[in-house]
């Protein structure tokens, strides 16, 4: 049960930085391979504003998800608007590109050294039947739904999200009706990094903080958005919960080592029996 | 100078210029092992970049594990030379073969997946490769590596150099000779419209697992060249970010476009040379390479060098119109 628990923290990391990649796919078409830097960057803020200047958490957490909508907005304002009607492998490409500019900068200015990073509730676990578990992951598990929730909400019932589901089908079309598509994709590249950051401060603590800390789970969570079927925010967080547990088996019964490779094993059997993820919609062929 | 460019636009011209230049290099150079070494691995992201392309650029499907194969081809190499001591001309071509194998085997799930699924799929082989290679220790050495039994074939490096770089021409010709066979249409018919391939008689599922299996096997085939080059493999050698910068490569060189590979290559083996002396430099050097050039010649650095574009507008027009609608193509 204990594992089954701690796998359940793994996966609401996992769901909420995949809820990030889903949301900047579902909108504007783009895989963004450096959201798992752009969350990096947004903990090192963070911790500049907790150790550095001493605020006090909630502040700096405040302070560096401020700090994210704006690095969301500023990358897709100077990068990504210029490739948005690009082929899809470039706009892969460019993000490749951003993920490896942010890495070595990121390594340039706080170096590569690890280190601890505070939780966000402090306190001893609590015992719940037969499972132990520290505030800090219940606050983590809160977290992830509440915002799962907000999001798919948002999608399904406001006016924005109508805005950004109809952008996501046709931008033409779309600007036709009076929407200005720009404005609701650097919304958008701006939540996605907001989300982003709340994934790499929730990550921080557990993994200790460096420049390397996202990547592992950057690539857990496209697994997390693949299962989910890369267009089901819901999905996304179910995902992540689903690989969270899987891999924490997986490291118990047979080794730790091997965990990434089963896993991709078992997304490669999903795919093979469901090509489009256990969430995605109907499978649509290509106009020829 | 214009008239020297507008000359290097004729082929045939600028391959006898690259063949005299790759003859004299190890002259050039003062046989500088450092130099020689820069060279063998720029040929071998060559072969890797053109394999990619073949797979990614003229076949439309995705590949973000290319370095899975590369990693598989070395270990063959060290495998089979070491452990079995089997010779050079043997191991060789044995490494591509079992590399084709493995391309088989991730070939025929991804014959159903496309764009990002296929993508996951190859990303988890690319992770998975150093892991397994990790912790198989009896047979790949795990951490601490395997050594490469070099050749008795060739007296000296020198020898060696110009082997891997008559290898590297063969099969630059050969995948040339692939794209433009009917194995090469069929797959640049699949890339513009899998239903329309489809009505034509072209059997999807076939020609992408053979897709996979060629690429494996030229990328085998330079992981190979890196084993016997450097004379040691360890899991860390090509990791999942190789395989991003392969990616890069075709895309900054230019997709579908075999000088397009070649250039993107050269591009990426040789900026290391210049950043390293400043760490944490050669990340940062790429990445805003791969950016600008994307944002500003998003066909690629190939597209400079179209001197001979002389045609009338309206051709030009038609050829962009379809070129779109190729772009449009490559589903990912």
């Amino acid at each position: 049960m204990q594992i089954l628990m701690s796998g359940l923290i793994f996966g609401c990391i996992y769901g909420l930085t995949a809820l990030g990649l889903v949301l900047i796919y579902k909108t504007t078409d783009i895989v963004n391979f450096a959201q798992g830097e752009m969350a990096m960057v947004t903990t090192f803020v963070s911790f500049v504003f907790l150790s550095n200047f001493g605020f006090g958490y909630i502040p700096s957490l405040l302070l560096a998800l401020i700090f994210a909508a704006i690095f969301g907005i500023a990358i897709h304002q100077i990068v990504m608007k210029r490739v948005q009607s690009a082929p899809p492998l470039n706009q892969i490409v460019v993000t490749l590109g951003l993920f490896m500019i942010l890495n070595g900068m990121a390594g340039l200015i706080w170096g590569h050294k690890p280190t601890s990073y505070p939780q966000a509730v402090k306190g001893d676990s609590i015992k719940l039947g037969s499972v132990f578990i520290t505030p800090n992951e219940l606050f983590i598990l809160c977290i992830t739904f509440f915002l799962m929730l907000i999001f798919f909400l948002l999608f399904r019932f406001t006016r924005v999200g109508l805005a950004m589901r109809a952008s996501a089908q046709d931008i033409k079309a779309s600007q036709l009706m009076g929407i200005k598509v720009t404005s609701v994709f650097t919304a958008t590249w701006a939540v996605g990094a907001i989300l982003g950051g709340v994934a790499g401060i929730m990550t921080a603590p557990i993994t200790f903080l460096d420049t390397q800390m996202m990547f592992e789970v950057l690539i857990m969570a496209f697994a997390a958005a693949v299962i989910g079927g890369f267009v089901s925010l819901p999905g996304a967080v179910i995902g992540g919960l689903f690989i969270g547990v899987f891999e924490n088996l997986i490291a118990f019964y047979i080794s730790p080592e091997m965990k990434l490779v089963y896993t991709f094993l078992l997304i490669i059997l999903v795919l093979y029996i469901r090509p489009q993820g256990i969430f995605g919609g109907k499978q649509t062929l290509k106009k020829v | 100078m214009i008239l020297m460019l507008k000359q290097l636009g004729n082929k045939r011209i600028a391959l006898g210029i690259l063949i005299v230049c790759m003859l004299f290099y190890p002259f050039s150079v003062g046989y500088s092992s450092y130099f020689l070494t820069l060279f063998v691995i720029t040929c071998i992201y060559v072969i890797t970049s053109l394999s990619l392309n073949l797979l990614v650029g003229y076949g439309g499907q995705i590949s973000v594990g290319q370095a899975g194969f590369l990693s598989v081809g070395s270990y063959s190499v060290a495998i089979l030379s070491t452990k079995l001591g089997l010779p050079f001309l043997v191991v060789l071509p044995l490494a591509g073969i079992i590399t084709a194998l493995i391309g088989l085997l991730i070939g025929l799930p991804a014959v159903r997946l496309k764009g990002h699924f296929l993508a996951v799929a190859t990303l988890g082989f690319g992770l998975s490769v150093p892991q397994i290679a990790l912790k198989w220790d009896k047979l790949t050495g795990g951490f601490s590596g395997l050594s490469v039994t070099p050749s008795s074939l060739f007296a000296s490096e020198t020898q060696l150099f110009y082997f891997f770089v008559f290898l590297t021409v063969l099969i630059i010709w050969l995948i040339n000779n692939i794209v433009k066979s009917s194995i090469g249409r069929a797959f640049i018919a699949i890339r513009d419209s899998e239903v329309a391939a489809q009505a034509i008689g072209i059997n999807l599922s076939f020609y992408k697992t053979t897709m996979f299996v060629i690429s494996s096997f030229f990328t085998g085939i330079a992981g190979g060249i890196y084993g016997y080059w450097v004379g040691f493999v360890s899991p860390n050698d090509f990791v999942i970010t190789n395989s991003f910068l392969i990616l890069a490569m075709i895309v900054v060189g230019g997709l579908a476009s075999i000088p397009g590979s070649i250039i993107g290559a050269l591009l990426f083996s040789i900026i290391p040379h210049f950043t390293d002396s400043y760490v944490g430099i050669t990340n940062i050097v790429i990445g805003v390479a791969v950016v600008l050039i994307i944002l500003f010649k998003p066909k690629g650095m190939v597209s400079m060098f179209n001197f001979k574009r002389n045609k009338s507008e309206k051709t030009k027009k038609n050829e962009l119109l379809l070129k779109e609608e190729g772009n449009r193509g490559v589903n990912i």
